[in-house]
């Protein structure tokens, strides 16, 4: 990213990028650490590797624009702006969880921050998504929904079924293909819409400046009445597909290291600065995890409360 | 030789149809094959084909005129070559109804074009059939609130396969009257995200048969997102259409999923009997904030009921109602049910046995309030669905009158239910698999030890 023209953005842009981007790798390393301690349940899919998409879509969405993601979300709903406190404390199943202690990992959602999920059935987002643009075409009010899907989901008949309703009401939807498989398995995903007539683009998800001039050009798309379209980004996930699973290692291009350096190489911060910044963070995340650990359980009554309005 | 062209059926259920349009006029000569005329049936509108060469003598059935299934609508005077076989009476089924008065053949024009007010009693207690009934919950809802929007196949510009959505596509337009292409599973699931927009999509599926490819997003999507957001987003949706038996469908297409939807926290189900309850109860899904599976049944949507007294009449989900008091035994039912349930009562009548029938209505929150209470009263129970033994609502209901009534039950709870089969399509075994009123009989008999 280094050599990609930084001109356009402000030191306060990319410091502001590389706080939510590192706040995000931080929790989502704390939380990995807690599953393997067991104070993390069931599932935790992880997205360390992939905080530049959640960040770079929700730089070019507007407010009120409408986001569901697969159960691969932590990154997702942090970008969204909800409050880490409440998704660790719904990590471990704690009272003050964003769900109350009833959904856990896969399962939270933020409808106030247009946040719609976490949708642990794979692929189903893409239809959910899918409807909630439709509520924006209905009303004409320019919103845009981001539908993100994992490569598996690609796969998933109601993406399909999707596709074909989205472009027949021509639905201001974008539906972006978290691709991070290993780069030599890969599949190229970004065409999966031509033949419904859904242009798509392959989009380098590790650097953040071409995930947010991307998702621009593709918002911009929908809200001008031109339809869906869809954005494979093409990314690395540092972890397996559960946080169980074994570590890869951190490469080159890790998306907060290429921002650190570009930071560093336009001068908008010294080393010293970005490592204050992630201390900082560290600190945070560590506070964060320690109150949720140490929050109650919800009541039992809690039970039988949420199931019918 | 003359042959007659029969009005058409499309199924067992369709009794009638209406002549839309003649093609060809009295008079003209006709190949076999060529398109006669419009026949518009509560399924759909057909082309009546000629299936023999000839000139159309007479047409015996008006423009806008409503024929019964199998009434002869024109006559064919063959071709003059002398017919090969000897030739058949005109049809040997039903009697052929007297032809036209004494109106002399006349030109295509219908003698009797529109208002004939053929039946209309007057100051009889309004009729309504379940479809009108329906209808009318839809349009009211939608007039009333600006986020009702229907969504699913064949509903607008075929106006709806049993035409429950007829006029709506005209009335609301097609931003409101929305066909979707044949992806359930696809369009379930977009209702689901427009309802989390905040809009209050109805969702029809032609039949419930089709919903299963669409359970994934009624049960993991729409039922539980309250729960799992822990009360954050909720899910104001209802999906509808016909459920249960349908005549000669076959096994794919004639089930009763009551039970299944049933099953599910987090869901309403609704499974209407008479019109004004269908109305009332589509109304109030349509308002509730909560995911509302509600099912119909094919069988009941020409059937006619008192229409509701009053137009907006709400009917509260989750109360049943008592279809006849009784004081003997309690048949309890739902949907189509409830009639098989309503006759066996009268045939009990007959022999001095006071049965009491109980509708449910709805199906999920169950009002086992109101079935204990009479079962208290009347210490015998039977329970009559159309779907199978296992896990069923019967099943349900006797568990729960075991737990709640055990003292005053005076003999066990017996189900009457279609059998543990697949539906069958030769008439006599669906007839077998179904149940019937004798079986209702049978079991009302032997919880009262006759």
């Amino acid at each position: 990213m280094a050599t990609q023209s930084l001109a356009d953005f402000s030191s306060c842009d990319l410091l502001a990028s590389f706080r939510a981007m590192l706040l995000i790798r931080r929790f989502e390393e704390r939380a990995g650490q807690m599953f393997a301690m067991g104070l993390i349940g069931g599932f935790c899919h992880l997205c360390v590797g992939q905080e530049a998409v959640a960040v770079g879509l929700r730089q070019a969405a507007r407010i009120g624009d409408q986001f569901i993601a697969s159960y691969r979300m932590h990154g997702h709903l942090l970008a969204s702006g909800a409050d880490p406190r409440a998704v660790m404390a719904e990590l471990v199943g704690r009272r003050y969880g964003i769900s109350r202690g009833k959904g856990g990992s896969m399962h939270m959602f933020a409808p106030g921050r247009d946040f719609f999920g976490g949708q642990g059935i794979t692929g189903a987002q893409a239809p959910i998504g899918t409807g909630l643009a439709f509520a924006n075409a209905y009303r004409g009010d320019g919103k845009v929904c981001v539908a993100l899907i994992g490569d598996g989901a690609a796969d998933q008949g109601q993406l399909t079924e999707s596709f074909v309703m989205a472009e027949r009401w021509s639905l201001p939807i974008v539906y972006v293909i978290e691709n991070n498989l290993p780069q030599f398995e890969r599949p190229a995903l970004a065409q999966r819409g031509a033949s419904f007539n859904i242009p798509g683009e392959s989009v380098d998800g590790m650097c953040l400046t071409s995930v947010r001039e991307a998702a621009a050009r593709a918002l911009g798309w929908a809200r001008a009445g031109n339809g869906p379209t869809l954005l494979e980004m093409r990314i690395e996930r540092f972890r397996g597909h559960a946080a169980a699973e074994q570590r890869r290692k951190h490469g080159e291009r890790d998306p907060v290291e290429r921002l650190r350096a570009a930071i560093l190489a336009a001068g908008f911060a010294q080393e010293a600065d970005l490592r204050h910044v992630d201390a900082e963070i560290r600190a945070r995340v560590a506070e964060i995890a320690d109150q949720a650990v140490s929050c109650d359980e919800p009541e039992d009554s809690e039970l039988l409360t949420d199931i019918l309005l | 030789m003359t042959t007659h062209v029969l009005m058409p059926a499309l199924s067992p259920e369709i009794k009638q149809g209406k002549l839309v349009r003649w093609l060809k006029r009295e008079g003209e000569f006709i190949e076999a094959g060529d398109i006669l005329a419009e026949v518009e049936t509560e399924k759909a509108t057909i082309e009546v084909e000629a299936a023999e060469s000839g000139v159309l003598a007479r047409i015996l059935a008006p423009e806008g005129e409503n024929v019964a299934v199998n009434a002869p609508i024109a006559a064919i005077q063959s071709a003059p070559e002398p017919a090969p076989v000897a030739p058949e009476p005109p049809q040997a089924r039903p009697a052929p109804p007297p032809l036209q008065p004494a109106v002399a053949p006349k030109p295509c024009a219908a003698p009797t074009s529109g208002g004939t007010p053929k039946s209309a009693p007057a100051s009889a207690p309004a009729r309504i059939t379940v479809r009108e009934a329906l209808r009318q919950a839809l349009a009211e809802e939608m007039r009333r609130d600006a986020r009702v929007f229907l969504l699913g196949e064949d509903i607008g510009q075929h106006q709806g396969t049993f035409k429950v959505t007829q006029g709506l596509l005209q009335e609301f337009g097609p931003r409101r009257v929305v066909d979707a292409p044949i992806v359930e599973h696809g369009f379930a699931g977009l209702g689901v995200g427009a309802a989390f927009a905040g809009l209050r999509p109805v969702i029809e599926f032609m039949t419930f048969n089709f919903a299963l490819q669409a359970l994934d997003h009624i049960v993991n999507s729409a039922a539980k997102t309250l729960y799992m957001s822990g009360g954050a987003l909720n899910c104001p949706i209802v999906f509808r259409g016909p459920n249960g038996a349908r005549a000669r469908a076959g096994a794919q297409h004639a089930q009763d999923f009551s039970a299944w939807f049933a099953h599910v926290p987090g869901l309403k189900v609704v499974a209407p009997y008479t019109a004004s309850d269908a109305k009332g109860l589509l109304k109030a899904a349509i308002r509730d904030p909560n995911p509302v599976v509600f099912l119909e049944h094919e069988q009941l949507y020409g059937e006619q009921f008192d229409a509701p007294s009053e137009e907006d009449a709400l009917v509260e989900i989750g109360v049943a109602a008592i279809a006849r008091p009784g004081t003997d035994a309690t048949v309890v039912s739902f949907s189509r049910g409830v009639a098989l349930a309503l006759r066996a009562a009268e045939l009990m009548a007959g022999q001095g046995v006071n049965v009491e029938v109980i509708d449910l209505r709805t199906l999920r929150p169950l009002d086992m309030d109101c079935v204990t209470a009479s079962v208290v009263r009347t210490g015998r129970c039977v329970v009559v669905e159309e779907g199978w033994p296992q896990g069923g609502v019967g099943a349900e209901i006797s568990a729960r009158l075991m737990e709640d009534a055990f003292e005053r039950l005076r003999a066990p709870v017996l189900r009457v239910t279609a059998k543990d089969v697949p539906a069958p399509y030769a008439a006599n075994l669906e007839k077998l698999a179904l149940p019937q009123v004798g079986d209702v009989v049978a079991a009302l008999k032997s919880v009262l030890g006759l």
